[in-house]
Protein backbone atom coordinates (compact mmCIF):
# COMPACT_ATOMS: atom_id res chain seq x y z
CA UNK A 1 0.00 0.00 0.00
CA UNK A 2 1.20 3.54 -1.05
CA UNK A 3 0.18 6.82 0.32
CA UNK A 4 -2.49 7.48 -1.92
CA UNK A 5 -3.86 3.72 -1.07
CA UNK A 6 -3.56 4.81 2.88
CA UNK A 7 -5.30 7.84 2.30
CA UNK A 8 -8.24 7.09 0.01
CA UNK A 9 -8.40 3.91 2.62
CA UNK A 10 -9.28 5.90 5.14
CA UNK A 11 -11.22 8.51 3.71
CA UNK A 12 -13.63 5.55 2.60
CA UNK A 13 -13.53 3.24 5.60
CA UNK A 14 -11.70 5.09 8.42
CA UNK A 15 -9.00 2.49 8.15
CA UNK A 16 -6.02 3.70 9.09
CA UNK A 17 -4.16 0.30 8.33
CA UNK A 18 -5.40 -3.43 7.60
CA UNK A 19 -8.25 -3.50 9.65
CA UNK A 20 -8.56 -6.98 12.36
CA UNK A 21 -10.95 -9.39 11.63
CA UNK A 22 -12.57 -10.04 8.53
CA UNK A 23 -11.57 -7.94 5.55
CA UNK A 24 -11.04 -7.86 1.49
CA UNK A 25 -9.34 -5.31 0.44
CA UNK A 26 -9.32 -4.79 -3.25
CA UNK A 27 -7.09 -2.68 -5.31
CA UNK A 28 -7.51 -2.14 -9.18
CA UNK A 29 -9.30 -5.51 -9.93
CA UNK A 30 -6.68 -7.80 -8.00
CA UNK A 31 -7.08 -8.75 -3.96
CA UNK A 32 -4.78 -6.73 -2.04
CA UNK A 33 -5.28 -8.68 1.13
CA UNK A 34 -7.88 -10.80 3.01
CA UNK A 35 -9.45 -12.21 6.17
CA UNK A 36 -11.40 -14.72 6.77
CA UNK A 37 -12.77 -15.64 10.59
CA UNK A 38 -14.77 -18.43 11.84
CA UNK A 39 -17.54 -16.10 12.46
CA UNK A 40 -17.45 -14.45 8.82
CA UNK A 41 -15.97 -15.70 6.14
CA UNK A 42 -15.39 -14.60 2.89
CA UNK A 43 -15.09 -16.89 -0.21
CA UNK A 44 -14.04 -15.19 -3.81
CA UNK A 45 -16.84 -16.11 -6.82
CA UNK A 46 -16.14 -18.75 -9.13
CA UNK A 47 -18.00 -17.95 -11.68
CA UNK A 48 -17.45 -13.88 -11.77
CA UNK A 49 -15.66 -11.24 -9.95
CA UNK A 50 -16.54 -10.67 -6.46
CA UNK A 51 -16.93 -12.43 -3.51
CA UNK A 52 -19.67 -14.20 -1.01
CA UNK A 53 -19.41 -13.35 3.00
CA UNK A 54 -21.02 -15.74 5.03
CA UNK A 55 -21.86 -14.46 8.62
CA UNK A 56 -22.82 -17.45 10.79
CA UNK A 57 -26.18 -17.23 12.82
CA UNK A 58 -25.73 -15.57 16.20
CA UNK A 59 -22.25 -13.91 15.31
CA UNK A 60 -22.82 -9.92 17.08
CA UNK A 61 -20.64 -6.84 17.51
CA UNK A 62 -18.53 -8.21 14.68
CA UNK A 63 -17.32 -6.33 11.63
CA UNK A 64 -16.09 -6.76 8.08
CA UNK A 65 -14.36 -4.07 6.05
CA UNK A 66 -14.50 -4.55 2.06
CA UNK A 67 -13.09 -1.91 0.79
CA UNK A 68 -12.23 -0.86 -3.03
CA UNK A 69 -9.50 1.17 -4.29
CA UNK A 70 -9.11 2.28 -7.64
CA UNK A 71 -5.95 4.51 -8.85
CA UNK A 72 -5.61 3.56 -12.45
CA UNK A 73 -7.59 4.89 -15.30
CA UNK A 74 -8.79 3.12 -18.30
CA UNK A 75 -10.54 0.78 -15.98
CA UNK A 76 -13.56 -0.80 -15.88
CA UNK A 77 -14.86 -2.95 -13.12
CA UNK A 78 -17.79 -4.96 -12.58
CA UNK A 79 -17.93 -7.11 -9.13
CA UNK A 80 -20.22 -9.34 -7.60
CA UNK A 81 -20.37 -9.64 -3.80
CA UNK A 82 -23.43 -11.29 -2.01
CA UNK A 83 -24.00 -11.46 1.70
CA UNK A 84 -25.84 -14.19 3.66
CA UNK A 85 -26.27 -13.00 7.13
CA UNK A 86 -27.43 -16.14 9.39
CA UNK A 87 -30.30 -16.03 11.93
CA UNK A 88 -30.04 -13.58 14.84
CA UNK A 89 -26.46 -12.17 13.55
CA UNK A 90 -25.74 -8.43 13.77
CA UNK A 91 -23.12 -7.11 12.12
CA UNK A 92 -21.22 -3.96 10.74
CA UNK A 93 -20.64 -4.16 7.41
CA UNK A 94 -17.66 -1.61 6.04
CA UNK A 95 -17.91 -0.78 1.56
CA UNK A 96 -16.98 1.81 -0.28
CA UNK A 97 -14.69 2.48 -2.95
CA UNK A 98 -12.03 5.20 -3.40
CA UNK A 99 -10.81 6.06 -6.99
CA UNK A 100 -8.01 7.93 -7.49
CA UNK A 101 -7.49 8.72 -11.35
CA UNK A 102 -4.86 10.98 -12.53
CA UNK A 103 -5.26 9.63 -15.89
CA UNK A 104 -7.03 10.96 -19.04
CA UNK A 105 -8.85 7.56 -19.44
CA UNK A 106 -11.78 6.59 -17.07
CA UNK A 107 -12.13 4.53 -14.05
CA UNK A 108 -15.10 2.98 -12.66
CA UNK A 109 -16.42 0.79 -10.20
CA UNK A 110 -19.78 -1.12 -10.33
CA UNK A 111 -20.66 -2.73 -7.11
CA UNK A 112 -23.52 -5.52 -7.27
CA UNK A 113 -24.30 -6.37 -3.96
CA UNK A 114 -26.83 -8.39 -2.96
CA UNK A 115 -27.86 -9.01 1.01
CA UNK A 116 -29.70 -11.96 2.46
CA UNK A 117 -31.04 -11.48 5.68
CA UNK A 118 -32.00 -14.24 7.94
CA UNK A 119 -34.74 -14.04 10.77
CA UNK A 120 -33.96 -11.45 13.10
CA UNK A 121 -30.71 -10.52 11.79
CA UNK A 122 -29.65 -6.57 11.59
CA UNK A 123 -27.14 -4.99 9.43
CA UNK A 124 -25.09 -1.72 9.62
CA UNK A 125 -24.14 -1.65 6.31
CA UNK A 126 -22.10 1.93 5.63
CA UNK A 127 -21.32 2.59 2.20
CA UNK A 128 -19.31 5.74 1.09
CA UNK A 129 -18.08 6.50 -2.47
CA UNK A 130 -15.02 9.28 -3.17
CA UNK A 131 -12.86 10.36 -5.85
CA UNK A 132 -9.97 12.32 -6.86
CA UNK A 133 -7.17 12.72 -9.04
CA UNK A 134 -6.27 15.48 -11.56
CA UNK A 135 -7.05 13.31 -14.82
CA UNK A 136 -9.43 14.45 -17.18
CA UNK A 137 -10.88 10.49 -17.06
CA UNK A 138 -14.06 9.94 -15.66
CA UNK A 139 -14.44 8.71 -12.16
CA UNK A 140 -17.93 6.62 -12.13
CA UNK A 141 -19.78 4.53 -9.98
CA UNK A 142 -22.93 2.60 -10.85
CA UNK A 143 -23.46 0.59 -7.82
CA UNK A 144 -26.39 -2.37 -7.14
CA UNK A 145 -27.61 -2.97 -3.78
CA UNK A 146 -30.16 -5.61 -3.21
CA UNK A 147 -31.70 -5.92 0.26
CA UNK A 148 -33.62 -9.34 1.45
CA UNK A 149 -35.02 -9.14 4.78
CA UNK A 150 -36.94 -12.09 6.36
CA UNK A 151 -38.99 -11.76 9.60
CA UNK A 152 -38.00 -9.18 11.77
CA UNK A 153 -34.36 -8.53 9.97
CA UNK A 154 -33.06 -4.83 10.49
CA UNK A 155 -31.25 -3.34 7.73
CA UNK A 156 -29.40 0.04 8.46
CA UNK A 157 -28.04 1.80 5.60
CA UNK A 158 -25.49 4.71 5.54
CA UNK A 159 -24.42 5.81 1.74
CA UNK A 160 -22.36 8.65 1.78
CA UNK A 161 -20.99 10.03 -1.99
CA UNK A 162 -18.08 12.99 -0.46
CA UNK A 163 -17.24 14.38 -4.05
CA UNK A 164 -15.25 13.97 -7.05
CA UNK A 165 -17.66 11.38 -8.31
CA UNK A 166 -17.73 12.38 -11.77
CA UNK A 167 -21.07 10.40 -12.92
CA UNK A 168 -22.83 7.86 -10.22
CA UNK A 169 -26.28 5.86 -10.95
CA UNK A 170 -27.20 4.50 -7.86
CA UNK A 171 -29.84 1.50 -7.43
CA UNK A 172 -31.14 0.52 -4.27
CA UNK A 173 -33.94 -2.70 -3.92
CA UNK A 174 -35.40 -3.89 -0.90
CA UNK A 175 -38.00 -6.38 0.04
CA UNK A 176 -39.04 -6.79 3.38
CA UNK A 177 -40.78 -9.39 4.93
CA UNK A 178 -42.82 -9.41 8.21
CA UNK A 179 -41.69 -6.73 10.69
CA UNK A 180 -38.51 -6.62 8.36
CA UNK A 181 -37.26 -2.71 9.04
CA UNK A 182 -35.23 -0.81 6.57
CA UNK A 183 -33.35 2.32 7.33
CA UNK A 184 -31.41 4.26 4.67
CA UNK A 185 -29.46 7.66 5.21
CA UNK A 186 -27.91 8.60 2.04
CA UNK A 187 -25.74 11.86 1.24
CA UNK A 188 -24.76 12.88 -1.98
CA UNK A 189 -22.45 16.24 -2.25
CA UNK A 190 -21.85 17.22 -6.29
CA UNK A 191 -20.12 19.37 -7.65
CA UNK A 192 -19.42 21.06 -11.28
CA UNK A 193 -20.44 19.17 -14.01
CA UNK A 194 -20.90 15.79 -12.16
CA UNK A 195 -23.90 14.05 -12.29
CA UNK A 196 -25.73 11.77 -9.37
CA UNK A 197 -28.66 9.75 -10.24
CA UNK A 198 -30.10 7.84 -7.00
CA UNK A 199 -33.21 5.56 -7.38
CA UNK A 200 -34.77 3.35 -4.70
CA UNK A 201 -37.77 0.66 -4.88
CA UNK A 202 -39.26 -1.26 -1.90
CA UNK A 203 -41.20 -3.73 -1.48
CA UNK A 204 -42.67 -3.64 1.58
CA UNK A 205 -44.87 -7.51 1.77
CA UNK A 206 -44.65 -8.37 5.14
CA UNK A 207 -46.89 -7.26 7.88
CA UNK A 208 -45.58 -4.09 10.04
CA UNK A 209 -42.44 -3.73 7.49
CA UNK A 210 -40.92 -0.37 7.65
CA UNK A 211 -39.02 1.47 6.10
CA UNK A 212 -37.38 4.96 6.15
CA UNK A 213 -35.38 6.40 4.13
CA UNK A 214 -33.63 9.98 3.64
CA UNK A 215 -32.05 11.14 1.68
CA UNK A 216 -29.84 14.75 1.60
CA UNK A 217 -28.43 16.39 -1.51
CA UNK A 218 -26.06 19.37 -2.01
CA UNK A 219 -25.88 20.25 -5.62
CA UNK A 220 -22.97 22.70 -6.71
CA UNK A 221 -21.80 24.43 -9.55
CA UNK A 222 -23.43 22.91 -12.77
CA UNK A 223 -23.86 20.10 -11.20
CA UNK A 224 -27.31 17.87 -11.42
CA UNK A 225 -29.33 15.26 -9.55
CA UNK A 226 -31.87 13.03 -9.92
CA UNK A 227 -33.40 11.23 -7.01
CA UNK A 228 -36.52 8.60 -7.50
CA UNK A 229 -38.15 6.29 -5.05
CA UNK A 230 -40.41 3.64 -5.34
CA UNK A 231 -42.53 2.42 -2.20
CA UNK A 232 -44.99 -0.24 -2.52
CA UNK A 233 -47.08 -1.01 -0.12
CA UNK A 234 -47.95 -4.51 0.08
CA UNK A 235 -49.62 -5.25 3.49
CA UNK A 236 -50.18 -3.30 6.85
CA UNK A 237 -46.68 -1.62 6.78
CA UNK A 238 -45.26 1.75 7.25
CA UNK A 239 -42.87 3.38 4.73
CA UNK A 240 -41.59 7.04 4.76
CA UNK A 241 -39.16 8.88 1.94
CA UNK A 242 -38.00 11.92 2.35
CA UNK A 243 -35.23 13.82 0.13
CA UNK A 244 -34.41 16.97 1.14
CA UNK A 245 -31.52 19.01 -1.59
CA UNK A 246 -29.91 22.40 -1.32
CA UNK A 247 -28.45 24.01 -4.49
CA UNK A 248 -25.96 26.41 -5.39
CA UNK A 249 -24.76 27.77 -8.15
CA UNK A 250 -26.51 26.76 -11.37
CA UNK A 251 -26.80 23.40 -9.96
CA UNK A 252 -30.00 21.00 -10.88
CA UNK A 253 -31.85 18.67 -8.55
CA UNK A 254 -34.99 16.39 -9.58
CA UNK A 255 -36.74 14.43 -6.95
CA UNK A 256 -39.72 11.96 -8.16
CA UNK A 257 -40.97 10.20 -5.39
CA UNK A 258 -43.49 7.87 -5.97
CA UNK A 259 -45.59 5.73 -3.29
CA UNK A 260 -47.88 2.75 -4.24
CA UNK A 261 -50.33 1.24 -1.26
CA UNK A 262 -51.50 -1.48 -2.76
CA UNK A 263 -52.78 -2.89 0.51
CA UNK A 264 -55.44 -0.66 1.97
CA UNK A 265 -53.32 -0.94 5.10
CA UNK A 266 -50.99 0.39 3.87
CA UNK A 267 -49.56 3.85 5.28
CA UNK A 268 -46.80 5.56 3.03
CA UNK A 269 -45.33 9.10 3.08
CA UNK A 270 -42.82 11.25 0.97
CA UNK A 271 -41.80 14.88 1.61
CA UNK A 272 -39.20 16.14 -0.77
CA UNK A 273 -37.80 19.75 -0.34
CA UNK A 274 -35.21 21.09 -2.70
CA UNK A 275 -33.76 25.10 -2.66
CA UNK A 276 -31.37 27.78 -1.58
CA UNK A 277 -30.09 27.69 1.72
CA UNK A 278 -32.08 29.82 3.98
CA UNK A 279 -30.72 33.55 3.97
CA UNK A 280 -31.79 33.49 7.88
CA UNK A 281 -29.77 30.42 8.10
CA UNK A 282 -26.64 32.72 6.46
CA UNK A 283 -27.57 36.07 8.42
CA UNK A 284 -27.55 33.91 11.46
CA UNK A 285 -23.87 32.27 11.04
CA UNK A 286 -22.43 35.59 9.72
CA UNK A 287 -23.82 37.65 12.86
CA UNK A 288 -21.39 34.81 14.59
CA UNK A 289 -18.64 36.88 13.31
CA UNK A 290 -19.03 34.15 9.92
CA UNK A 291 -18.08 35.04 6.36
CA UNK A 292 -20.82 34.50 3.75
CA UNK A 293 -18.67 31.47 2.44
CA UNK A 294 -17.97 30.10 6.02
CA UNK A 295 -21.44 30.69 6.30
CA UNK A 296 -22.42 28.86 3.99
CA UNK A 297 -19.92 26.00 4.17
CA UNK A 298 -21.50 25.22 7.99
CA UNK A 299 -24.77 24.74 6.44
CA UNK A 300 -23.73 21.89 3.74
CA UNK A 301 -21.25 20.34 6.54
CA UNK A 302 -24.50 20.33 9.65
CA UNK A 303 -26.65 19.12 6.53
CA UNK A 304 -24.12 16.37 5.11
CA UNK A 305 -23.20 15.55 8.80
CA UNK B 1 -21.98 54.90 22.38
CA UNK B 2 -24.15 53.64 19.69
CA UNK B 3 -26.11 56.37 17.51
CA UNK B 4 -28.60 55.95 14.67
CA UNK B 5 -28.95 58.98 13.22
CA UNK B 6 -32.23 60.12 11.11
CA UNK B 7 -32.65 56.59 10.01
CA UNK B 8 -35.32 55.72 7.74
CA UNK B 9 -35.97 52.61 6.47
CA UNK B 10 -38.86 51.62 3.63
CA UNK B 11 -39.70 48.07 1.97
CA UNK B 12 -41.61 47.82 -1.39
CA UNK B 13 -44.72 45.88 -1.58
CA UNK B 14 -43.67 43.22 -4.19
CA UNK B 15 -47.19 43.14 -6.20
CA UNK B 16 -48.28 46.83 -5.82
CA UNK B 17 -45.19 48.14 -6.06
CA UNK B 18 -46.00 50.63 -3.34
CA UNK B 19 -43.40 51.99 -0.84
CA UNK B 20 -44.56 51.50 2.91
CA UNK B 21 -42.73 53.66 5.74
CA UNK B 22 -41.81 51.51 8.38
CA UNK B 23 -39.21 53.72 10.42
CA UNK B 24 -38.86 57.84 9.72
CA UNK B 25 -36.32 59.85 10.51
CA UNK B 26 -35.27 58.08 13.59
CA UNK B 27 -32.31 59.64 15.96
CA UNK B 28 -31.58 57.34 18.84
CA UNK B 29 -28.46 56.67 21.18
CA UNK B 30 -27.73 53.84 23.37
CA UNK B 31 -24.98 54.08 25.89
CA UNK B 32 -23.27 51.05 28.33
CA UNK B 33 -26.61 49.44 30.36
CA UNK B 34 -29.78 47.82 30.12
CA UNK B 35 -31.66 50.27 27.40
CA UNK B 36 -34.69 48.80 26.77
CA UNK B 37 -37.40 48.90 23.60
CA UNK B 38 -41.01 48.22 23.95
CA UNK B 39 -43.94 49.24 22.37
CA UNK B 40 -46.71 47.62 20.22
CA UNK B 41 -46.48 44.56 17.47
CA UNK B 42 -45.48 46.18 14.40
CA UNK B 43 -44.28 49.49 15.18
CA UNK B 44 -40.57 49.00 14.00
CA UNK B 45 -38.62 47.32 16.89
CA UNK B 46 -37.34 44.25 15.27
CA UNK B 47 -36.50 46.43 11.97
CA UNK B 48 -34.39 48.55 14.03
CA UNK B 49 -32.55 45.60 15.54
CA UNK B 50 -31.80 44.17 12.11
CA UNK B 51 -30.98 47.83 10.73
CA UNK B 52 -28.27 47.84 13.93
CA UNK B 53 -27.05 44.24 13.02
CA UNK B 54 -26.94 45.35 9.13
CA UNK B 55 -29.00 42.50 8.42
CA UNK B 56 -31.04 45.63 6.52
CA UNK B 57 -29.70 48.89 5.11
CA UNK B 58 -31.31 52.01 5.91
CA UNK B 59 -32.96 53.92 2.97
CA UNK B 60 -31.34 56.84 4.57
CA UNK B 61 -29.38 58.12 8.06
CA UNK B 62 -26.30 56.61 9.66
CA UNK B 63 -25.30 54.00 12.30
CA UNK B 64 -22.28 55.60 14.43
CA UNK B 65 -20.16 53.60 16.54
CA UNK B 66 -18.49 55.58 19.18
CA UNK B 67 -18.68 58.02 16.65
CA UNK B 68 -17.43 56.28 13.31
CA UNK B 69 -19.95 56.11 10.75
CA UNK B 70 -20.40 51.65 10.02
CA UNK B 71 -23.48 52.35 7.93
CA UNK B 72 -21.65 50.76 4.76
CA UNK B 73 -20.50 47.99 6.82
CA UNK B 74 -21.42 44.13 6.68
CA UNK B 75 -22.63 41.71 8.90
CA UNK B 76 -19.84 39.54 9.50
CA UNK B 77 -17.54 43.14 9.55
CA UNK B 78 -20.13 44.34 12.56
CA UNK B 79 -20.36 40.77 14.54
CA UNK B 80 -16.68 40.97 14.49
CA UNK B 81 -16.49 44.50 16.07
CA UNK B 82 -18.63 43.37 18.81
CA UNK B 83 -22.24 43.47 17.88
CA UNK B 84 -24.30 40.24 18.86
CA UNK B 85 -27.96 39.23 18.08
CA UNK B 86 -30.27 37.20 19.64
CA UNK B 87 -32.99 36.62 17.13
CA UNK B 88 -36.71 36.74 17.86
CA UNK B 89 -37.08 33.80 16.46
CA UNK B 90 -34.36 31.30 16.52
CA UNK B 91 -32.86 30.07 13.01
CA UNK B 92 -33.31 26.36 12.75
CA UNK B 93 -30.58 24.19 10.86
CA UNK B 94 -30.99 20.50 9.73
CA UNK B 95 -27.88 18.87 10.97
CA UNK B 96 -25.92 21.61 13.02
CA UNK B 97 -25.42 20.30 16.65
CA UNK B 98 -25.83 22.84 19.36
CA UNK B 99 -22.33 22.15 20.34
CA UNK B 100 -21.78 23.03 16.89
CA UNK B 101 -23.12 26.31 17.15
CA UNK B 102 -21.79 27.03 20.14
CA UNK B 103 -18.76 26.64 19.00
CA UNK B 104 -19.01 28.59 15.72
CA UNK B 105 -20.20 31.53 18.07
CA UNK B 106 -17.46 31.08 20.87
CA UNK B 107 -14.82 30.68 17.64
CA UNK B 108 -13.12 27.45 19.68
CA UNK B 109 -13.57 23.94 20.06
CA UNK B 110 -15.43 23.41 23.28
CA UNK B 111 -15.48 20.14 25.57
CA UNK B 112 -18.41 19.29 27.86
CA UNK B 113 -17.28 21.68 30.86
CA UNK B 114 -17.40 24.49 28.28
CA UNK B 115 -20.65 23.89 27.09
CA UNK B 116 -22.02 23.24 30.64
CA UNK B 117 -20.89 26.78 31.30
CA UNK B 118 -22.63 28.36 28.25
CA UNK B 119 -25.61 26.50 28.67
CA UNK B 120 -26.13 26.69 32.18
CA UNK B 121 -26.18 30.14 32.42
CA UNK B 122 -29.60 30.03 30.36
CA UNK B 123 -31.13 27.19 32.25
CA UNK B 124 -30.05 23.91 30.17
CA UNK B 125 -28.30 20.88 30.97
CA UNK B 126 -25.31 20.29 28.59
CA UNK B 127 -25.55 16.84 28.45
CA UNK B 128 -29.45 16.95 27.18
CA UNK B 129 -28.55 19.13 24.52
CA UNK B 130 -24.73 18.58 23.15
CA UNK B 131 -25.71 16.30 20.04
CA UNK B 132 -29.10 17.64 19.98
CA UNK B 133 -29.61 19.55 16.40
CA UNK B 134 -30.41 23.31 16.47
CA UNK B 135 -33.64 21.85 14.40
CA UNK B 136 -37.54 22.00 14.71
CA UNK B 137 -36.89 18.87 17.39
CA UNK B 138 -36.59 21.22 20.10
CA UNK B 139 -38.71 22.63 21.88
CA UNK B 140 -39.99 27.02 21.18
CA UNK B 141 -38.24 27.72 24.74
CA UNK B 142 -35.13 24.75 24.39
CA UNK B 143 -34.99 26.93 20.56
CA UNK B 144 -34.64 30.81 22.55
CA UNK B 145 -32.55 29.67 25.50
CA UNK B 146 -29.69 28.13 22.82
CA UNK B 147 -30.15 31.33 20.57
CA UNK B 148 -29.90 33.57 24.01
CA UNK B 149 -26.77 31.04 24.69
CA UNK B 150 -25.06 31.63 21.09
CA UNK B 151 -25.00 35.25 22.06
CA UNK B 152 -23.11 34.57 25.54
CA UNK B 153 -20.93 32.28 23.55
CA UNK B 154 -19.67 34.65 21.05
CA UNK B 155 -19.77 37.50 23.28
CA UNK B 156 -19.48 41.36 22.26
CA UNK B 157 -19.79 44.90 23.09
CA UNK B 158 -22.98 45.35 21.83
CA UNK B 159 -25.79 42.67 22.40
CA UNK B 160 -29.16 42.93 20.62
CA UNK B 161 -31.77 40.59 21.65
CA UNK B 162 -35.04 40.88 20.33
CA UNK B 163 -37.97 39.12 22.85
CA UNK B 164 -35.28 37.27 24.81
CA UNK B 165 -38.20 36.38 27.49
CA UNK B 166 -40.71 34.92 24.70
CA UNK B 167 -41.20 31.39 25.66
CA UNK B 168 -38.98 31.31 28.34
CA UNK B 169 -40.91 30.05 31.53
CA UNK B 170 -41.67 32.22 34.46
CA UNK B 171 -39.83 30.20 36.63
CA UNK B 172 -36.78 30.96 34.46
CA UNK B 173 -36.87 34.88 34.33
CA UNK B 174 -34.99 35.69 37.17
CA UNK B 175 -31.80 33.66 35.04
CA UNK B 176 -32.33 35.92 32.09
CA UNK B 177 -32.22 39.35 34.78
CA UNK B 178 -29.35 37.93 36.27
CA UNK B 179 -27.65 37.64 32.14
CA UNK B 180 -28.45 41.17 31.43
CA UNK B 181 -27.07 42.31 34.73
CA UNK B 182 -23.81 40.44 34.12
CA UNK B 183 -23.94 42.64 30.61
CA UNK B 184 -24.54 45.86 32.29
CA UNK B 185 -21.21 46.89 31.34
CA UNK B 186 -21.87 46.56 27.73
CA UNK B 187 -24.70 48.05 25.52
CA UNK B 188 -27.65 46.29 26.16
CA UNK B 189 -30.61 46.79 23.86
CA UNK B 190 -33.33 44.47 24.71
CA UNK B 191 -36.54 44.42 23.06
CA UNK B 192 -39.32 43.28 25.21
CA UNK B 193 -42.75 43.79 26.62
CA UNK B 194 -42.46 42.05 30.13
CA UNK B 195 -42.98 44.42 33.25
CA UNK B 196 -39.74 42.28 34.75
CA UNK B 197 -37.49 43.44 32.13
CA UNK B 198 -38.82 46.78 31.97
CA UNK B 199 -37.56 46.96 35.37
CA UNK B 200 -34.52 45.92 34.75
CA UNK B 201 -33.83 48.77 31.81
CA UNK B 202 -31.93 51.93 32.85
CA UNK B 203 -33.55 53.37 30.24
CA UNK B 204 -36.86 52.53 27.98
CA UNK B 205 -37.53 53.26 24.49
CA UNK B 206 -41.12 53.15 23.81
CA UNK B 207 -41.88 52.77 20.06
CA UNK B 208 -45.70 53.79 19.02
CA UNK B 209 -47.28 55.95 16.49
CA UNK B 210 -44.57 56.64 14.62
CA UNK B 211 -42.71 58.62 17.76
CA UNK B 212 -40.34 57.06 20.25
CA UNK B 213 -40.45 58.00 23.47
CA UNK B 214 -37.22 57.86 26.14
CA UNK B 215 -37.63 57.41 29.77
CA UNK B 216 -34.94 57.29 31.86
CA UNK B 217 -34.90 55.97 35.63
CA UNK B 218 -36.72 58.44 37.68
CA UNK B 219 -38.60 59.66 35.22
CA UNK B 220 -42.63 59.61 35.63
CA UNK B 221 -42.88 57.70 31.66
CA UNK B 222 -40.34 55.11 33.45
CA UNK B 223 -42.58 54.33 36.69
CA UNK B 224 -45.60 54.52 34.13
CA UNK B 225 -44.19 51.89 31.98
CA UNK B 226 -42.77 49.88 34.18
CA UNK B 227 -45.96 49.35 36.25
CA UNK B 228 -48.36 49.32 32.67
CA UNK B 229 -46.03 48.12 30.30
CA UNK B 230 -49.03 47.79 27.64
CA UNK B 231 -49.59 52.04 27.66
CA UNK B 232 -49.02 53.11 24.54
CA UNK B 233 -49.45 56.74 23.63
CA UNK B 234 -52.85 57.19 23.13
CA UNK B 235 -53.22 56.35 27.29
CA UNK B 236 -50.41 57.86 28.48
CA UNK B 237 -51.78 61.36 28.06
CA UNK B 238 -54.78 60.60 29.55
CA UNK B 239 -52.80 58.94 32.89
N1 LIG C 1 -39.95 43.15 4.30
C1 LIG C 1 -41.11 43.67 4.74
N2 LIG C 1 -42.16 43.79 3.91
C2 LIG C 1 -43.33 44.33 4.34
N3 LIG C 1 -43.52 44.78 5.59
C3 LIG C 1 -42.51 44.68 6.45
C4 LIG C 1 -41.25 44.12 6.09
N4 LIG C 1 -40.44 44.14 7.16
C5 LIG C 1 -41.17 44.67 8.16
N5 LIG C 1 -42.41 45.00 7.74
C6 LIG C 1 -43.47 45.60 8.54
O1 LIG C 1 -42.87 46.57 9.35
C7 LIG C 1 -43.54 46.67 10.57
C8 LIG C 1 -42.55 46.57 11.70
O2 LIG C 1 -42.09 45.22 11.81
P1 LIG C 1 -41.20 44.76 13.02
O3 LIG C 1 -40.91 43.34 12.85
O4 LIG C 1 -40.05 45.67 13.12
O5 LIG C 1 -42.19 45.00 14.24
P2 LIG C 1 -41.96 44.78 15.79
O6 LIG C 1 -42.09 46.08 16.45
O7 LIG C 1 -40.71 44.03 16.01
O8 LIG C 1 -43.22 43.90 16.14
P3 LIG C 1 -43.40 42.66 17.17
O9 LIG C 1 -43.65 43.24 18.52
O10 LIG C 1 -44.60 41.97 16.66
O11 LIG C 1 -42.18 41.81 17.09
C9 LIG C 1 -44.59 45.58 10.57
O12 LIG C 1 -45.83 46.14 10.25
C10 LIG C 1 -44.14 44.66 9.48
O13 LIG C 1 -45.22 44.00 8.89
MG1 LIG D 1 -40.28 42.12 16.68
Amino acid sequence: MDKTDSELLETIAGLHDIPEGSFNIRKNGKLLARNSTADIEIVPKKDKDGIDIIIKPGVVNKSVHIPVLLTVGDFRETVYNDFYIGEGADVTIVAGCGIHNDACGDAEHDGIHSFYLEKNAKVKYVERHYAAGDGTGKKSFDPVTNIYCKENACFVMESTQLGGVTSTDRKTYARLGKRAQLIVKEKILTDGEERAVTDFKVELEGEHSRADIVSRNVAKGKSVQSFGSDLIGKSECFGHVECDGILLGEARIVSTPKIDAVSPEASLVHEAAVGKIAGEQLLKLMSLGLTEQEAEDAVIKGFLN
Amino acid sequence: MLELKNISYTVQDEDTGRIQTILQDVSLSFTNGINVITGPNGSGKSTMIKLIMGFEKPASGKVLLDGEDITGLGVTERARRGFTIAFQQPVRFKGITVKKLLELASGRSMNTDDMCDCLSSVGLCARNYIDRAVDGTLSGGELKRIELATAIAKGGEVFLLDEPEAGIDLWSFEGLVQIFDRLRGKTLIIVSHQQRILETADRIFLFDSDKISEADRGDDLYALLTRRPALCRRNIKEQ
